[in-house]
């Protein structure tokens, strides 16, 4: 267990960066940069564990009542 | 003065301590045990403040955290505290209070006029009439009522006391010790759980202290003090006093509020002030008892009205008569206590009862005893202004809509009671959704979301049999499953008082062609009218009712007054309680010191100081220093009486005539590593790098996704596969937290490392014309002329046996290098370098001399890479590669962004060349145009330019490109500053960038 203090919030897991080099539409280039839901209950998101081992991290937790269900590590593919 | 209202014996004041304390100027006396109220009241001091809105007299009503009126301004030892409730400040040697929210004193108090105004000020008035006109809002409005409302005054100076945090974990958190608290915690004590035992106040027993029960053969009271010196010598167990839970969290988490030093005249060496604690448990037991609830009645704010409860607590507790002629006017069995009490201090009071023919074995004693009881009559108007003189009252008919003959009842205080609301503000915060039990006429804790039980009267149970079996139950039950354990408690034997049910009865009518004030919330000076009012202007909801009116929005938190509150708007709406709904409840509970939330991270405490290894020579030699983020960095080195800008000006010019250096440790430093660098690089950076050689330095500038800059910075190749890169210090952090995201989110195919150096290495600036003399010196074995060492070269030296790197770039617009050095040395480096420097008139130069130079140069900084502007806005769109993508091109595309008009960075001079541009100040076309004055730009940085010796500035300016040579003006509102100015190119100085490759 490790005090939240320690982590830093970085936004919606499940958007993915368009591929470098490749042309995308200006729909799908707003949709990465700004287009956001905010979705009461379950939400997949980034934490980085900043004042710690400096890993980025993808944790799913209810934006409601905070509880946190699973992490998973950056790379890790999620079922 | 003499304590006339103290009876002679009894209360659990130490009555062998005399202590002395001022009120509004005037000494009294009162005993050690006693709260500010309790002498004050023993003094037959009634009337202590004025209302909030229309500044009416205002007494005691309660004896605890429930007390709408009795809000002091505190003085100890020095310091001055607003809003302290006097019913909870403890007596000490010497304290001093006075009245808030009255002026010029509270028995002359000009706002008063206000209450012969009322019909002008009913609910909603200040959202009606102060909105028109407008003119006159800040003018006049605003000033008075700020004069008029408000409580009492923060101090304005530095506070001295300490204030702590602490964190703790528990298997039960208790919060209350009353009769359910101690026996609940008892039973979990007695099973091995992990105990801590919370009480508000300085004695523990809740309402043990002043009921008349007896538990196991003895008093409540002596039955309460024996297990808590049970459970204190329990090693498993932590009970504390004067200590407020206030806040119920997610995960259990609870905060509390402990008064360490409160009811001394000086907090002791070492201690804090209040403590604050974070309390993880497992369970929470809540029982934090009940607060009694009044009735509504005609001028039933007037001093001497106050709860039924509070009379016996001040008499039993404090040995204090609120009043000798005294009025108990009750809806329940409970006014009988304090009636019975009184009684057996020879003091006869009248009760009226509500109910037409109540029966129970309390009313029987009252009635043995000889007190005078008038069943259905109830007080319909209490008399007297700074204090009660007498009761209108009246008989009620059995529905309770009309009343009979007015009659007049001398009394010198009326004592009222309403039955009682359960303190359910823990169990609501924690997500428990309450229930309306039409028993008591209250809100309970219903389905609970977290590991929370409430016990006792909190839960609307009023008798002591059924909360101590519940409790001890529940204590025993809780423990087991956590400490496996099972030992037998057995429960004491209790005789306590049956009551018969209480009138659903709180408000009283009106009589014929009376129109008294009825209140609701005594804080606040809410009426029955203004809700009527608030209903019939339509609203509905319960929380809209409770803005418009300020019902049980004032710091008492409307505790009680917001069952009353909602009894009325159920009444008018034809609805029931449940279907109205409460407000809802939020931490904290009561009021705390801000002192305490903050605790000890004030000050130099509130975020680390970061130093370079250099610091301690800065400051042998007069640097002045600057927050740099968490760093200190010397802003400048003081000469005699300098000035910041005498100094600033002295050190800019010897850099550009001279020679100069400057600590630029605090730079951020991140090692770039791995085979894939230079491709990772390419993707950071805006400009292309795949083809930098080893030994050479580059300028990058990253941006965000959304294409405004992030950062900028040289990075150089330090061998084939390890990149060294600069960040400015403020986005340090965050460059290298960006960095990450893409290294283990967005491409963890390349294989790149990434690693802060910031502290490794110790930098510093050698700029100006003689700076290659001087590296000369510091580095004779090494090569550094113009073509060993070219502009943005890096080679490695040694610095008379110490290695360094040494760069040739420049933030200042000089010939100029960097020489980095592992950080032990950095000392010794400096050291070296102002030793021979000193044939060169070297000085070392601050960030005020560094900012001068950058800016005259035209080189952005913070200041213009902001968060707000894109590459081209600072002239960097040069540096933007067209032949590959890189993070954020893609944004770079929208509209906005490509306008034909888009902001770009200039240069501004003032035209007298004299005045000074303040930082902010806004552009405008027309200095004199009607407001608001469109705004073309802005000030981004100012400097006084030692080079052309007349003020400069940056600016960020709309369609920049098109401007130089416009004459425009600056206004800075703040400053009260009108400048004409011209538009210049913002590379002031040396344009074609000759110098640094010279």
């Amino acid at each position: 267990m490790r005090s939240q203090n320690e982590f830093s919030y970085g936004g919606d897991a499940t958007v993915k960066r368009p591929e470098i080099n490749k042309e995308v539409t200006d729909q799908e280039w707003d949709n990465f940069v700004y287009n956001r839901v905010s979705p009461r209950g379950k939400h997949l998101e980034l934490w980085q564990h900043l004042s710690g081992c400096r890993q980025w991290i993808k944790v799913e937790r209810d934006t409601a009542t905070h509880e946190i269900f699973n992490t998973y590590k950056a790379n890790e593919e999620i079922a | 003065m003499t304590q006339s209202y103290r009876i002679e014996t009894g209360g659990l004041i130490n009555r062998n301590k005399k202590i002395s304390f001022k009120f509004n100027g005037v000494t009294y006396f009162g005993y050690e045990g006693d709260t500010l109220a309790s002498a004050l009241l023993a003094n037959g001091v009634h009337l202590v403040g004025r209302s909030f809105k229309y500044h009416r007299p205002r007494g005691f009503f309660g004896a605890g955290v429930d007390e709408p009126y009795a809000v002091v301004q505190l003085y100890r030892n020095g310091e001055t505290e607003p809003n302290i409730k006097a019913t909870e400040q403890e007596l000490f040697e010497g304290l001093e209070a006075s009245s808030v929210n009255c002026w010029p004193s509270v028995n002359f108090d000009i706002g008063a006029i206000n209450n012969f105004l009322k019909i002008f000020l009913p609910a909603g008035f200040y959202y009606k009439t102060f909105m028109w006109p407008k003119s006159f809002w800040y003018k006049i409005y605003e000033p008075f009522i700020r004069k008029a409302a408000g409580l009492g005054v923060a101090s304005t100076k530095h506070d001295k006391e300490r204030y702590e945090h602490k964190y703790e974990y528990c298997d039960f958190l208790i919060v209350g010790s009353g009769p359910s608290g101690l026996a609940s915690a008892y039973s979990a004590a007695k099973n091995g759980a992990k105990v801590i035992l919370a009480e508000d106040k300085p004695r523990y027993g809740g309402s043990l202290l002043t009921s008349d029960v007896n538990i196991g053969n003895q008093s409540g009271k002596d039955w309460a003090d024996g297990i808590i010196s049970e459970l204190k010598e329990m090693p498993n167990v932590s009970v504390k006093n004067r200590s407020q839970v206030f806040g119920y969290y997610d995960h259990n988490m609870l905060v509390m509020s402990e008064k360490v030093s409160d009811h001394l005249p000086k907090t002791k060496k070492y201690h804090p002030n209040k403590r604050l604690w974070y309390i993880r448990a497992k369970e929470v037991l809540i029982s934090s008892g009940s607060i009694e609830r009044p009735i509504v009645f005609g001028n039933n704010d007037t001093p001497g009205v106050m709860l039924s409860s509070a009379a016996k607590e001040y008499l039993k507790v404090y040995g204090v008569l609120v009043g000798k002629k005294p009025l108990v006017f009750t809806n329940n069995d409970s006014g009988y206590e304090t009636a019975i009490e009184f009684k057996k201090h020879g003091v006869d009071s009248i009760v009226l009862d509500s109910r037409s023919n109540p029966q129970s074995e309390i009313i029987d004693e009252a009635k043995n005893l000889g007190i005078n009881i008038k069943n259905s009559y109830v007080v319909v108007a209490a008399q007297g202004y700074k204090k009660v003189k007498s009761a209108d009252v009246a008989t009620i008919s059995e529905d309770k809509k009309t009343l009979g003959k007015i009659e007049n009842i001398i009394c010198d205080c009326i004592c009222v009671s309403g039955f009682w609301t359960p303190t359910i503000h823990l169990a609501s915060q924690s997500g428990n959704k309450t229930k309306f039990n039409e028993e008591i006429d209250a809100f309970v804790p219903g389905v609970s979301k977290q590991n929370e039980s409430t016990l006792g009267a909190a839960n609307g149970v009023f008798t002591l049999e059924e909360t101590l079996k519940t409790s001890f139950d529940k204590g025993k039950e809780l423990s087991k499953k956590i400490t496996e354990k099972d030992n037998e408690v057995s429960i004491p034997n209790v005789v306590e008082k049956k009551y018969s049910k209480h009138d659903k009865f709180w408000c009283v009518p009106l009589p014929k062609g009376k129109n008294y004030k009825r209140f609701l919330d005594f804080q606040n000076d809410v009426a029955v009218s203004d809700v009527e009012i608030a209903l019939r202007e339509g609203y509905r909801s319960i929380e809209h009712v409770k803005r418009y009116t300020t019902l049980g929005m004032a710091t008492d938190q409307g505790k009680t007054s917001n069952l009353n509150g909602l009894q009325l708007v159920s009444e008018i709406e034809n609805k029931v309680v449940p279907s109205v709904g409460h407000t809802t409840f939020r931490p904290p509970y009561t009021p705390i010191s801000i002192g305490a939330i903050v605790g000890r991270e004030v000050g130099k405490h509130s975020k680390p100081t970061r130093k370079s290894p250099i610091h301690n020579w800065h400051e042998e030699h007069n640097a002045v220093f600057v927050d740099a983020g968490v760093w200190l960095r010397p802003r400048y080195y003081k000469k005699g009486n300098e000035t910041l800008f005498e100094a600033s000006k002295r050190e800019a010019k010897n850099v550009r005539t001279n020679v100069g250096v400057c600590d630029v440790t605090t730079l951020g430093k991140i090692d770039v590593k791995g085979p894939d660098a230079a491709e990772f690089l390419n993707r950071v950076y805006t400009n292309a790098w795949l083809k930098l050689p080893v030994g050479k330095a580059r300028y990058g500038v990253m941006l965000r996704e959304d294409g405004v800059v992030m950062d900028d910075g040289t990075t150089t190749r330090i061998s084939e596969n390890h990149y060294h890169m600069t960040t400015t210090t403020a986005q340090a952090a965050n460059v290298l937290s960006h960095l990450e995201y893409y290294l283990q989110l967005v491409w963890p195919e390349l294989n790149v490392n990434v690693v802060s150096t910031t502290e490794q290495w110790a930098g510093a600036a050698i700029a100006g014309p003689k700076s290659r003399d001087l590296l000369k010196k510091l580095f004779p074995k090494t090569d550094v002329s113009n073509e060993g060492l070219p502009f943005m070269g890096y080679v490695e030296g040694d610095l008379f046996g110490v290695k360094a790197r040494i760069f040739r770039i420049s933030f200042s617009g000089e010939l100029a290098y960097e020489v980095n050095v592992e950080s032990d040395n950095g000392r010794f480096m400096w050291e070296k370098i102002i030793e021979l420097g000193e044939e060169f008139q070297i000085q070392p130069y601050g960030t005020e001399a560094l900012s001068t130079l950058r800016i005259e140069m035209g080189h952005v900084a913070g200041s213009e890479l902001d968060g707000r502007t894109i590459p081209y806005d600072n002239a960097l769109e040069g540096l933007l590669s067209k032949k590959k993508d890189f993070i954020g091109k893609r944004s770079l595309r929208r509209t906005a962004f490509v306008a034909e008009d888009r902001q770009r960075i200039v240069g501004v001079v003032p035209l007298d060349k004299k005045t000074s541009i303040p930082e902010g100040s806004h552009l405008v076309k027309d200095a004199s145009a009607p407001l608001p004055n469109k705004k073309l730009g802005h000030i981004s940085a100012s400097c006084w330019s030692v080079e052309h010796d007349n003020p400069f500035s940056l600016a960020i300016l709309k369609d920049g490109k098109n401007m130089i040579g416009e004459k425009l003006f600056v206004m800075s509102p703040l400053k009260n500053k009108v400048i004409p100015v011209e538009i210049v190119s913002s590379h002031y100085v040396d344009p074609k960038g000759e110098r640094v490759r010279s």
